[in-house]
């Protein structure tokens, strides 16, 4: 598949979108992912922008989620998963030997469909991320909780209530606290896998908000199954299909005018 | 009453009287289900007159010689004589022997859980290996690993340090309280590795990809979030240990216990008395089985009450360890 790089912007996009238009952050270059002998991903190229949020969208099992996991390494957890090609953020190859994926994590962070905040207090959930890369001091680790938390619109909820256990959230809340938990500790790009298929559509609306709110400091990529979803807040979608990329564009574009009949059929909603 | 007037395009079954104004009763009586159901009933009311039955016995038979001075009291080489005998002796072996042995099978068995279930690839021969050991080690008698205690126990590691150490007389080549109890360790190891195991397995994934994601190694995740969830599980091993140790006696016959010691064991490398052996010996060796057999019930009934002490303590250590997770950990 030949490489598909993010098309220029109009002057107006542009400027809305400030760093798209520089190198781009995180390179895809023909990547191809095994599970055993079944081939996830085929020869997958795309670059992601720098601070813009970027959908991949398609049906269930066409391998966003997978290449998604690439990006902070958390396929390796599994066994029996090769990888072929070269995926560099900032220009690093992260599969490369060398790198620690610990460090690696530590700047890509990640969201999951489920919420899975640790059985501790809601101050201990942030914290367990401060902690773990060094922030030991007390007053410096309430300062981070709070920013984190103000900066995932969950400080005024919970602000008399630091030290209650975190599973007492509601499903909204758990999700907002984990993403707090992930911002805590400064990523440059935040991963999200359907962050809000298992919440209700208010709970769902307040994530979206807090999305763009995040795409001013962070850069995002987002898994999702529901495509008005990713038309609302992202400004690039992925579009894929049993493994391969289909299209990749501005998201106007794949809505309005996608070039490839497959992507307007999906996002018609003629198949999916 | 308001009676609704289905549409004209639907059937008419307004006067269809028989189809529901039925009663919802069953038409006949479902003997199976209530056969089952009962059966499973009186399976339980029969395990339990069994329990029921033996702990009546004892205590009945028992209760008469117990006393405190029958506890507190280091006996004199005659066992048989009521008024002089006592159990401490016995009591301090027993507990020590228990309490040694978890020192030594608990980190061994969680440690043993942690690498099968976090490290270890599932489908690898090494693995394989480790669980078929385990489950076999489950299934050998008592009394053989009463033996593998004197061989390589006492044989082989303490007659070496005893060489090392230049000792002239054995000091830990010969039975002792540390080697009954590793003998022990090593014959409720697959109790402690199991529930170990399932009590990390019941941990969600979830927490483990969380963890990760935030950027820590596998070892601080293991410490920091899936230990201290797993802690009641390893504690129900460490409690079932306990219950089957303390009844042992095969395992201790030839690696620590005494017939009869002058005074209470202080040294690991100590011979020690023992109630489940006392009981033996009290069946075996009395001259007078009618006036042995009241003491016989009372030694019982101390080792029964000791177990139940043991565990009543690990159960309440539980209790609170489950709360604080609950409440925020």
């Amino acid at each position: 598949m030949a490489e598909i790089s993010i098309p220029k912007l109009a002057p107006q996009e542009r400027a809305a979108a400030p760093g798209a238009a520089g190198a781009p952050l995180i390179r895809i270059e023909d990547v191809s992912l095994y599970y055993g002998a079944n081939r996830a991903l085929k020869n997958i190229s795309l670059n992601l922008g720098e601070r813009v949020v970027t959908a991949f969208i398609g049906p269930s099992g066409c391998g966003k989620s997978t290449l998604l996991r690439c990006l902070n390494r958390m396929n390796d957890l599994i066994d029996n998963v090769r990888i072929e090609g070269a995926i560099k953020i900032g220009g690093h190859e992260i599969n490369a030997p060398d790198v620690d994926a610990i460090e690696l994590r530590k700047r890509v962070g990640m969201v999951f469909q489920k919420s899975n905040p640790f059985p501790k207090s809601i101050y201990e959930n942030v914290a367990y991320g401060l902690r773990l890369h060094g922030v030991k001091d007390r007053s410096e680790l309430e300062v981070r909780i709070e920013e984190s938390l103000r900066g995932a619109a969950l400080w005024d909820e919970v602000k008399d209530r630091l030290h209650s256990s975190a599973l007492g959230l509601s499903g909204g809340q758990q999700q907002r606290l984990c993403i707090a938990r992930a911002i805590a500790i400064r990523p440059e790009i935040i991963l999200m896998d359907e962050p809000a298929s298992a919440l209700d559509p208010l709970a769902t609306a307040r994530i979206e908000e807090l999305i763009l709110e995040l795409k001013k400091d962070f850069t995002i990529v987002i898994v999702t199954h529901n495509m008005q979803q990713a038309a609302r807040i992202s400004d690039y979608t992925a579009f894929f299909y049993i493994g391969e990329l289909v299209e990749y564009d501005t998201t106007a574009k794949i809505f309005t005018n996608p070039s490839k009949r497959q992507t307007e059929d999906y996002v018609t909603g003629r198949f999916g | 009453m308001n009676t609704v007037t289905p549409p004209e395009y639907l059937p008419d079954r307004t006067h269809d009287t028989t189809r529901f104004t039925r009663h919802f009763r069953a038409e006949k009586f479902d003997f199976w289900s209530f056969f089952f159901s009962g059966l499973t009933g009186l399976a339980t009311l029969f395990i339990l007159a069994i329990l029921a039955t033996i702990l009546l016995n004892i205590i009945v038979n028992g209760w008469s010689a117990i006393s405190w001075h029958f506890v507190s009291t280091i006996p004199k080489k005659d066992f048989f004589d009521a008024n002089t005998t006592g159990v401490l002796p016995m009591i301090v072996g027993t507990a020590f022997r228990v309490i040694v042995m978890t020192i030594f099978v608990i980190p061994v068995g969680v440690i043993t859980a942690i690498y099968l279930t976090e490290y270890a690839a599932s489908t690898s021969m090494i693995t394989r290996i480790i669980r078929a050991a385990v489950n076999n080690l489950a299934g050998v008698p008592s009394i053989v690993f009463g033996l593998f205690g004197l061989g390589f126990f006492i044989n082989f590691i303490g007659k070496n340090m005893d060489r090392l150490l230049h000792h002239a007389d054995a000091v830990w080549g010969q039975p002792a309280l540390i080697w009954a109890s590793l003998t022990l360790a090593v014959m409720t190891l697959p109790v402690v590795i199991v529930a170990t195991e399932e009590s990390l397995k019941a941990i969600p994934p979830g927490l483990r990809e969380a963890s990760l994601a935030l950027g820590a190694t596998k070892l601080e995740t293991i410490l920091k979030i899936i230990l201290p969830q797993a802690l009641p599980g390893i504690m129900t091993g460490g409690i079932l240990a306990v219950s089957r140790a303390a009844g042992e006696v095969a395992p201790i016959l030839f690696t620590g216990v005494a017939y009869y010691m002058a005074s209470l064991p202080g040294h690991l490398s100590d011979q020690f008395m023992d109630l489940g052996y006392h009981v033996f010996v009290l069946s075996t060796q009395s001259p007078n089985i009618e006036q042995t057999r009241p003491i016989l019930y009372a030694t019982v009934l101390t080792l029964l009450l000791l177990t139940f002490a043991l565990n009543i303590v690990a159960i309440l250590i539980r209790a609170r360890v489950r709360k604080q997770l609950r409440a925020l950990g």
